[in-house]
């Protein structure tokens, strides 16, 4: 069994899940993604064993050379995880919602998480960037069709979304058909062995910057998303900023630093810089919020902004803080945000002011938000402590003031989150009444409670597996 | 051993103080959780383990403080007190930060021997350090700058206020302080800030404390004031006197909390003691106890308190007599205001309603029993480093780089000794003068005028800190929201525009299916891009 096995499962899925029809879809779905995971952890297995090769390289067209190589090592395999762990727990997030067109919505989320497995996986650029900008496609309806509020609006900010996103794929594929030019290839190997000068390196360099700093968004890139973040089901949410902006941070890693490590190095004061402004600016703007998915979406901006600025800084805890945070963000993100789903479904609103008085109705429910709440502050004991550690020692081994100013991410996200935490959840109790979880409810909530304690605890695994090929990584980065 | 013992007699105590209270499991499942994070402070072997226990004890202390939920003062409470502790904790890990980055090892006794082999350290890097762990130890342990939030902290729970705000989180900053003390000495500097910080804190916390008629916030500001002592001890390199407070401290203080406790059950929840008095009557044991503790606070012997205060003291006076002018000066005014306290609520006549008086009580066995055992230790407790031999000494004499200095028993000793206990008693006959000779009683709110205003209302800290940060930063979040916000998604590629534009097109082309069109646009882009260039 090698790697793509779990590419074909997605897709079927989302094949079988559309033709099943709209009473059966959303199981459909489940089935499927909870059998990619498990195919997931079958490979990991295999590859950690090292009992059979899990890549798979063939061939796909002659002239240009275009491979469908996809390749396994512990930093593609971590995320692919990530992306197979999240995708059934989005979807049962989805199952207490009456979707009107169920089988297509379900559809869609299948297929994207194909996409973003394959974006995942690809070491081909060409194959890379096809399944990056199929990973657009089926948000953009999703969020158009089955997204909160007034049509019009929404309409507005989706559109904005994608063609900011897709022009700023553009810039990308110009720099991969570049790059074919110079090499004949569109194999990371061979473009990491590409000779550029600096200044073709700095051009290459910008243009990746402009796909991913769209994506994840870095500041100033980043005004679609709290419009889309809002206005998207919250299943759409989930699958952004769980999953498809860490796409753009595991590039970073993967394609951007090892193909254009000049640039990277000398400019790296400004980028880091540019990712730090990023966490202030979002962790201020997420104070003055009184919609509570917006809070979360500026929230994460401030998340994004330090893990991409630990990648930026070009050292091994810098890279490695990156990918443990990505995975703790990717579950506590999702956490929250099935949270505030859960608070705006009972009470018809998304607005803060409309909330208060909860906690003495739903003890379960209280818990449960209050820890993903501290997780998302990075508490000790979570597995966003641990990545938030790493990330701000790597700060302070660039620059010392850079630690200073990103950490005040901990003043400043304590802040944020607990105002909010009190305005929805304490105080007298709410005249409207809130029922507690459902089973369903908390085994998604507790599931998710669960990876970010037993990593917070225990992280080794994780670490252990990925840091190798982050060496690996550094040494092509360094490599003159 | 110490925070076990502590922590037990709290428990038995909250057993009876909490039994009507409908949460009262989640209530003793936080305590535990804090004793937990507190012992994972105290015997962790580096700093990243007790960096762990430290913010754990803060999220328990928000716990804590909140418990109460349904009032949003209290939350506001807690919340104060969560982030003045992560701005200190921002210190500590910046602090971890720089000594990893000097040692690459975050051990005590690594950095330890690194420090001892006399390896090439840049010692201004090491100063930094020290600050940054200092900034720590302020928020934790409530120093100025960051020391609002522990009187507010007394929304919580009358016995987590004595386990958590008196006698063991916030001794955690002077544990970590002598626990790195090797790396102290070395920054004689930052030695002398600490000394000074903790002198002004001392002052300024008991000059609050004069004029707060709420009981719990007196002995709050006196927590406050009592610390700074601590600190002061601190940076003038007695650590062994430091620790040696921090016990006396945490007998008596834990025993006024839980005695203030049982008054405040006594009279349901009545925590101003302008509506107290003349509760010796009804309350005998809770009397007893309170007068002992208050007696070894104001340092009197041959109570615990006279030991450790006098040998702070005297370590002032030695090194400099400025710093010792100011701790005596706290020393007055803590005999002051705790007599004051004492009178007020214990003396004279009841000033509350007649339903209270109805029911006034002494509290259980359970409220009662830890009470003597912690007044006996606030008694004797000061044994454990008497002048003439000390057991703390030769007990802490490991974990110290410098053995503690031997003070003989010479003239200047019994000088300083005799002033300090003329102090003492002078700041009690003022308060005896005016509670007991005149039977004053504090003036309403409103009738406070002068300086008196001034301390009544804290310095006004609280409202200069909303005005020069917290507003500010709201006001920052403002600007951006609604000016950066909309400028950034106006101008930058002027994509924004481009899509209004395409929308509007689109809608008046192919009415209402503007998604599909766009997409297959795009499409067109794409198929057109790749036809190019396959066909190249």
């Amino acid at each position: 069994m090698d790697i793509s096995f779990v590419l074909i499962i997605l897709l079927f899925g989302a094949a079988a899940t559309y033709f099943v029809g709209d009473k059966w879809a959303s199981k459909a779905a489940l089935i499927f993604s909870t059998a990619a995971f498990a195919a997931t952890i079958y490979i990991t297995y295999l590859f950690i064993e090292g009992i059979e090769p899990v890549s798979f390289i063939k061939v796909w067209v002659e002239d240009p050379k275009i491979m469908l190589a996809f390749e396994a090592d512990g930093l593609s395999l971590t995320m692919l995880l990530l992306t197979t762990a999240l995708t059934p727990i989005i979807i049962l997030s989805s199952f207490r919602n009456t979707i009107k067109n169920s089988r297509a919505f379900y559809a869609l989320i299948m297929f994207m998480a194909f996409a973003m497995a394959g974006t995942f996986i690809s070491v081909d650029g060409f194959v890379y960037y096809i399944f990056w900008e199929l990973s657009l496609l089926p948000i953009y309806f999703i969020a158009l069709i089955w997204g909160n509020g007034d049509y019009e609006s929404r309409k507005k900010a989706v559109i904005k979304f994608f063609i900011y996103t897709f022009a700023g794929s553009l810039f990308m594929l110009a720099a991969f058909i570049f790059l074919y030019q110079r090499t004949g290839s569109f194999l990371t190997i061979n473009l990491y062995k590409a000779f550029l000068t600096s200044n073709e390196q700095f051009f290459i360099f910008l243009a990746f910057f402009l796909a991913y700093a769209i994506k994840i968004p870095i500041i100033p890139f980043h005004t679609w998303q709290a419009n889309v973040y809002q206005k998207s089901p919250t299943a759409g949410t989930m699958l952004l900023s769980g999953i498809m902006l860490k796409m753009a941070i595991y590039s970073i890693i993967r394609w951007q630093l090892p193909i254009a490590p000049k640039p990277a190095a000398e400019l790296m004061y400004v980028f880091v810089g540019l990712c730090i402004a990023g966490v202030i600016y979002g962790s201020i703007l997420a104070l003055k919020q009184t919609d509570l998915k917006k809070l979360l979406a500026y929230s994460s901006l401030a998340h994004v902004g330090l893990i991409a600025a630990g990648a930026y800084s070009i050292t091994l805890d810098g890279l490695r803080g990156a990918v443990l945070q990505m995975i703790a963000h990717g579950f506590g993100v999702v956490g929250l945000f099935y949270a505030a789903e859960i608070i705006s479904r009972r009470y018809n609103t998304g607005e803060i002011s409309e909330m208060g008085g909860i906690r003495s109705q739903t003890p379960k429910f209280t818990s449960m938000f209050l820890i993903l709440v501290l997780a998302s502050v990075a508490l000790p004991a979570t597995f966003n402590f641990v990545g938030e550690f790493e990330l701000l020692y790597s700060m302070a081994q660039t620059n010392i003031w850079f630690a200073v100013i990103a950490g005040t991410t901990i003043i400043l996200g304590a802040f944020y989150m607990l105002r909010m935490f009190q305005q929805v959840m304490l105080g007298e109790q709410n005249t409207k009444p809130f029922a507690d979880v459902t089973f369903g409810e908390g085994f998604v909530f507790v599931t998710i409670i669960t990876v970010l304690i037993v990593f917070g605890l225990y992280p080794k695994p994780i670490v252990d597996f990925i840091t190798p090929d982050l060496q690996a990584i550094l040494v092509i980065i360094n490599r003159n | 051993m110490f925070v076990t013992g502590i922590g037990t007699l709290i428990h038995v105590y909250s057993i009876s103080y909490m039994h009507d209270d409908e949460n009262m499991h989640k209530f003793f499942a936080y305590l535990n959780l804090f004793i937990f994070f507190m012992i994972t402070l105290v015997m962790g072997s580096n700093l990243l383990i007790m960096f762990i226990g430290w913010e754990g004890v803060g999220l328990c202390s928000y716990l804590l403080i909140g418990f109460w939920y349904k009032n949003q003062d209290y939350n506001d409470a807690a919340k104060k007190a969560f982030i003045m502790n992560r701005i200190g904790d921002l210190g500590f890990l910046v602090g971890i930060f720089i000594i990893g980055y000097l040692f690459h090892s975050v051990d005590y006794t690594t950095i330890n021997a690194a420090l001892s082999s006399g390896a090439e350290i840049d010692m201004a890097w090491l100063s930094v350090a020290a600050l940054c762990l200092f900034i720590g130890a302020c928020g934790k342990s409530a120093q100025i700058p960051l020391y609002t939030w522990l009187p507010d902290a007394m929304a919580g729970p009358t016995p987590v206020s004595a386990l958590i705000h008196a006698a063991t989180m916030v001794t955690a900053g002077i544990f970590m302080i002598t626990r790195m003390n090797f790396l102290f000495n070395l920054a004689p500097d930052v030695q002398n800030v600490i000394a000074v910080v903790g002198a002004v804190t001392s002052l300024v916390a008991a000059a609050i404390g004069l004029v707060q008629n709420d009981i719990k916030k007196v002995l709050a500001y006196s927590t406050v004031s009592q610390l700074g002592l601590m600190f002061l001890a601190l940076g003038l390199g007695a650590y062994e006197i430091a620790v040696f407070h921090v016990i006396t401290h945490a007998f008596f203080k834990a025993c006024l909390f839980l005695g203030s406790g049982s008054v405040i059950h006594a009279l349901h929840g009545e925590q101003d003691m302008r509506n107290m008095g003349g509760l010796k009557k009804v309350m005998k044991i809770t009397f007893i106890t309170f007068l002992i503790s208050t007696l070894a606070i104001s340092g009197l012997p041959p109570f615990s308190g006279f030991f450790s205060k006098d040998e702070i003291l005297m370590t002032a006076f030695h090194h400099n007599k400025a710093l010792w002018v100011i701790a005596s000066l706290a020393s007055i005014m803590t005999a002051f205001y705790m007599f004051r306290l004492l009178y007020l609520t214990f003396y004279k006549n009841f000033r509350g309603t007649e339903e209270q008086k109805h029911h006034l009580h002494e509290s259980p066995a359970l409220i009662t029993v830890p009470l003597v055992i912690l007044a006996i230790l606030a008694l004797i407790g000061g044994a454990i480093s008497l002048p003439t031999g000390s057991w703390l000494n030769q007990y802490l004499a490991p974990v110290l780089a410098k053995p503690a200095e031997h003070h003989h028993l010479d003239g200047t000793t019994y000088m300083l000794m005799g002033i300090a206990v003329v102090g003492a008693l002078i700041g009690i006959g003022i308060a005896y003068s005016k509670y007991m000779a005149k039977s004053a009683v504090p003036p309403q709110d409103s009738e406070i005028t002068g300086f008196a205003k001034v301390l009544y209302n804290k310095f006004y800290v609280d409202e200069i800190y909303t005005a020069i940060i917290v507003n500010p930063i709201y006001a920052i979040g403002s600007f951006f929201r609604d000016v950066t916000e909309s400028v950034f998604s106006g101008f930058i590629f002027g994509l924004g525009k481009v899509a209004n534009i395409l929308g509007g097109e689109g809608r008046t082309l192919q009415n209402g299916s503007i998604g599909f069109y766009l997409f297959a646009f795009v499409l067109g882009i794409c198929s057109i891009i790749v036809y190019i260039f396959l066909a190249k």
